[in-house]
């Protein structure tokens, strides 16, 4: 075993006991107030509990497979939140070759030049070849009804599905001195630290939130559950500094930065829940809604991960 | 043996196949999934319909449920037929005719009376219209009134359409769900027509609220 593994252990050590502690809270709270599940709060976070620990059994197996396993997991989980995302959007019949490009050419084609570290390639090929073909094949169907709302949602869901979410493996092909083949580790900080965040404004929100930060788009989202979120899952991330190329002064930062990144991820994802009149983007993971539920805030600090570790740390 | 091992492989794909396109649902909706006799009757828009209602129904269901299809289909090609006869386990019903050498009516009952549930679409074509339904056949109620001890369920099947549309080769990934409504039977004494227009009412109670089509719908 190296060095590596040892460190991905001891977190997946930590984020275990962190679960187990919260199914027994989850458990007690059951027991405690409503054992027949009618509290529809405890059902709901027990649900969230139960799909944590299958995300987390996931992204172990994933990231003990090496990159393949990583690059496979994330282009499933592109083309799952695809799926959510082009069920909402306006669409024509003769929008469907252009679709079916994007699922079958575009996101296969998105993760290869990742594998194949084809770093110009992949960082251009949605916002700019995809942005001009998609058109191009729908407007050749000859209909130009709603032509500009249809295609500015399909490169939107582009942009958010496969290229944002693309820059979570591509962290493994940054080059950084002194953190040779640690790599999955940048991943697992990511994940770890934003999704943390996630849960802690939820659970912050819960205890204390009074003022909501946007009332007409998410009423849960509250400047206590806001402040008390971020600034503890940046002491969390403070403290991961080991895992990672940065030192804890730096870490702190990029946990502030990806946490509040994640943050107005979820507001904006939920802008447009409202807009198209639905609570979850689907229904995929019990308690969750759909991927894209819990991937927002994931997808939205993952390029600003990305680009800061790839400017300030790596060579490539 | 292999013949029926090579047909579970088979079902096992197109099922697997229907979740990755679709990541269908069930929501049962004033009915349970549970194994007693029924004719599951649905809208249909796409070749694909009653794919999607066998892949949601639990295993124990989908094994005594039985698509009602038409033979010139089925029976078209040999891999057609393999689907259609050893993995789907269909009546196969002639819709012409002048072809025919038993009524469809009849395999219908036949089938039922083996104590089967039954899959059918009382429209009798694929709706290819922009009206959510198309006036139904006689058929349903030919069957509850000769079988009136079996219950018939409304199956509503949305976005499969957008799925696969007519003519298109490739389908897209869109969500699907498949929702199961509370049975209806024939009354004593009920009318033909008011029947129909009472399953087609029920059929259309369980269309989400937005079922206009999506441009309209979402913009």
């Amino acid at each position: 075993m190296n060095e590596t593994h040892a460190d991905f252990l001891t977190l997946l050590a930590g984020i275990i006991c962190v679960l187990i502690l919260a199914s027994g809270i989850g458990y007690a709270l059951k027991q405690r107030v409503a054992p027949d599940g009618t509290n529809a709060t405890i059902e709901n976070l027990n649900a969230r509990i139960l799909a944590w620990w299958g995300m987390t059994a996931f992204l172990a197996v994933a990231f003990l497979a090496g990159r393949g396993g990583v690059i496979a997991l994330f282009a499933f989980t592109s083309f799952a939140a695809l799926r959510e995302f082009v069920t909402l959007t306006t669409r024509r019949a003769s929008d469907h070759w252009a679709i079916a490009c994007a699922f079958f050419v575009i996101l296969p084609l998105q993760y290869w030049l990742i594998w194949y570290e084809w770093y110009g390639m992949w960082s251009l090929l949605i916002p700019v070849y995809a942005f001009l073909i998609l058109p191009i094949i729908a407007v050749l169907q000859g209909d130009s009804r709603n032509f500009l709302v249809r295609i500015s949602q399909m490169q939107w869901a582009l942009m958010i599905c496969v290229f944002c979410a693309s820059h979570v493996p591509a962290l493994l092909f940054l080059e950084i001195p002194g953190f040779e083949a640690r790599n999955v580790l940048l991943i697992a900080f990511l994940i770890v630290v934003v999704q943390l965040s996630d849960v802690l404004q939820y659970t912050w929100g819960k205890l204390f939130g009074r003022h909501p930060v946007a009332p007409s788009l998410s009423p849960s989202k509250t400047w206590e559950g806001l402040i008390g979120g971020v600034a503890s899952a940046t002491l969390i991330g403070t403290a991961l500094f080991w895992i990672t190329p940065f030192t804890p002064l730096q870490a702190a930062g990029m946990s502030l930065v990806i946490t509040l990144a994640g943050f107005f991820g979820g507001l904006v994802m939920s802008a447009i829940k409202r807009d198209r009149g639905v609570k979850d983007w689907g229904h995929m993971i019990a308690g969750h809604g759909g991927f894209i539920d819990r991937l927002d805030s994931v997808v939205f600090s993952a390029p600003l991960f990305f680009h800061l570790t790839r400017y300030y740390w790596s060579l490539t | 043996m292999t013949r029926s091992f090579l047909a579970w492989l088979t079902g096992s794909a197109i099922t697997t196949f229907a979740r990755l396109i679709t990541a269908v649902r069930a929501i049962w909706d004033g009915v349970d999934p549970v194994p007693s006799q029924r004719v599951y009757f649905a809208n249909h828009t796409s070749n694909g319909d009653f794919i999607l209602i066998w892949t949601v129904l639990p295993t124990a269901l989908r094994a005594r449920t039985r698509p009602v299809a038409g033979a010139d289909y089925w029976l078209k090609s040999p891999l057609r037929t393999f689907i259609g006869r050893d993995v789907f386990n269909a009546v196969l019903i002639n819709r012409n005719a002048e072809e025919r050498s038993q009524d469809p009516m009849e395999l219908i009952l036949q089938g039922l009376d083996t104590g089967a549930s039954l899959i059918i679409f009382p429209e009798g074509t694929r709706n290819t219209t922009d009206k959510p339904l198309l006036p139904f056949k006689s058929g349903l109620y030919n069957i509850s009134h000769s079988r009136p001890e079996v219950d018939l369920i409304p199956v509503w099947i949305d976005n499969l359409n957008d799925v696969m549309p007519k003519g298109k080769l490739v389908p897209i990934p869109l969500l699907c769900t498949v929702t199961f409504g509370a049975p209806i039977r024939v009354a004593p004494g009920e009318d033909r027509k008011d029947f129909l227009k009472r399953a087609e009412t029920a059929l259309l109670a369980l269309a989400p609220a937005d079922e206009t089509p999506a441009e309209e719908a979402t913009v």
